[in-house]
């Protein structure tokens, strides 16, 4: 096709009839073609299947996918229990809708620990960049889209995304199959670094 | 002494009339919902109640203790009062007409009509016709652009309907040569072969037609189509005048399916094994639920359609049909 025309397609219509006759014609071929019961079958049809669609939404919810992209979460490292996040700093400076802050420090072991995390819900577009960026795999999205609480401030703060340490002994934090998380098949995909000749 | 237990009796009547057919308007509400909702595969109401049943409970508290709003333009007395007569019209209607066949309690015989007056169809048509009122004294009223679309609407509708549904109800008439509704039943006693639906089809069609269109239901339920104009005449109306509105329409399909299951389908004539009154109430429930099936089924037509419909169609038809029935009977 050259560039810059278009490639109209004409949908058959039916040619309007021009003389009376064929006007009688299409009418008692209208009124008679039953098509106002058509209409009646499917809905009564449709009534005694009784395949019902609605989903009861407080007591029943759809699943969700493993990409879904609802309110952050911070995960662990599953055996000692430390935080994954090593306060790199990438996701911060990846937000688009900048509403990742964090603050970081040195500690005693001169290990840098972050002190302060913070997402500003109120901003964040969900893109899942932060969670695709994440070396580590620390920051992900959860499932938990029915972000409602008395304050604004809830779910943001470090404390609230971060998995309780009861909770992972428990061993409910699950890895990550979403957005940004590693292939089923990544172990295969692993060659050596020039460090290990 | 027995004209005191005949007031008696007609008073016992006349509420017994009221109240169940208040409460059918209400569930009939309810049977809407959800069999509107079972033919487009939803649930509809299911939280007040096992499967949403009191919820008809739920909107009656809801419209009795709404604000009764009255806009600042509009005309108070006529706005106050044209709910009312939507109402009474509707169930004046049922005066006439014969809900079930005659039976005995305690030793007493009772007649399931409250007034059975020789010119019954005439009366019932005619009680039905004033409750155009309602909508257009309503629509003019409300000092509202769209109610006082809606109200024109409503005339021009009922107006032209109530020509088919009286040109449509003259054959069936000439057979019988009685506007008795009860003689109309006992002239079909014969078995579903006497049936008036048999000789008369087109007749029963256009009755039933004309019945969609003076009850507003959907094929026709131009004057308070929601796209267009709002809710029609019913726009400034709120709480409990608004429900009045609405229990009219329903009773007055309950008349409707009444009167074509009497006129047309044998009344409540016993239909084989199955006693009268319980065959009248199979009939009736069936017409009530081709309104909804309808509903569910059909688009609603364009005003100039309708109009075409009525008086280019429907008129043309329903006089053929007379001068046909006329034919014969000679």
């Amino acid at each position: 096709m050259k560039k810059g025309t278009q490639n109209y397609i004409n949908i058959h219509t039916e040619s309007s009839p021009q003389k009376p006759f064929e006007m009688f014609k299409q009418i008692v071929k209208r009124t008679f073609k039953g098509e106002m019961f058509v209409g009646l079958w499917i809905v009564f049809r449709e009534m005694i299947r009784f395949n019902i669609h609605t989903i009861q939404y407080p007591k029943e919810k759809l699943p969700l996918s493993p990409r879904y992209r609802a309110v952050h979460k911070l995960l662990r490292l599953i055996e000692s229990g430390n935080e994954r996040c090593i306060g790199c700093g990438l996701c911060e400076k990846i937000c688009i809708a900048n509403c990742i802050r964090m603050d970081t420090k040195i500690d005693e072991n001169s290990r840098k620990v972050v002190t302060e995390y913070t997402i500003n819900l109120g901003r964040c577009i969900y893109c899942g960049y932060c969670a695709e960026v994440c070396p580590e795999l620390a920051i992900v999205h959860g499932d938990r889209y029915e972000n409602v609480s008395e304050q604004r401030a809830h779910f943001v703060l470090k404390d609230d995304m971060l998995t309780p340490l009861d909770l992972l002994k428990q061993k409910e934090q699950k890895e990550y199959p979403g957005f940004g998380a590693i292939s089923d098949e990544a172990d295969k995909f692993i060659k050596k670094t020039p460090l290990a000749y | 002494m027995s004209d005191l237990a005949y007031i008696i009796e007609t008073i016992l009547k006349i509420v017994a009339v009221l109240t169940i057919f208040s409460a059918l308007a209400g569930f009939a509400t309810y049977f809407e919902r959800k069999i509107l909702a079972f033919m487009q595969r939803r649930l509809g109401p299911m939280h007040v109640g096992p499967y949403g049943v009191l919820q008809v409970l739920a909107d009656g508290i809801k419209l009795f203790t709404k604000e009764d709003f009255i806009p600042q333009l509009a005309v108070k007395p006529i706005f106050k009062i044209a709910p009312v007569i939507a109402a009474a019209t509707a169930f004046t209607a049922l005066a006439a007409v014969p809900l079930f066949p005659e039976f005995e309690i305690f030793g007493h015989k009772v007649t399931p009509i409250i007034s059975d007056i020789n010119v019954g169809l005439l009366y019932v048509l005619g009680v039905m016709a004033i409750g155009m009122y309602a909508p257009l004294l309503a629509g003019m009223a409300s000092a509202n652009k769209w109610s006082l679309l809606g109200g024109a609407r409503a005339v021009i509708q009922l107006l032209s309907f109530e020509v088919v549904t009286g040109l449509a109800v003259i054959a069936p008439l000439m057979m019988i040569g009685s506007l008795s509704l009860i003689e109309i039943n006992n002239y079909q006693q014969g078995g579903i072969i006497d049936w008036i639906v048999w000789c008369q089809p087109v007749a029963f069609v256009l009755f039933l037609i004309a019945g969609f269109a003076e009850t507003n239901r959907t094929p026709f339920d131009l004057l308070e189509h929601e796209a267009e104009v709002i809710s029609g005449f019913a726009t400034e109306y709120s709480g409990m005048r608004w429900g009045m509105f609405f229990i009219g329409e329903y009773a007055n399909m309950i008349t409707i399916s009444f009167l074509v299951s009497i006129i047309f389908l044998g009344g409540f004539n016993d239909l084989w094994f199955i006693p009268g009154g319980l065959a009248i109430i199979i009939k009736v429930a069936f017409f009530i639920f081709f309104f909804l099936w309808a509903r569910a089924a059909w688009p609603h037509v364009r005003p100039d359609q309708l109009m075409w419909l009525c008086w280019k169609v429907l008129m043309p038809i329903a006089l053929l049909n007379i001068v046909v029935t006329g034919i014969v009977l000679m």
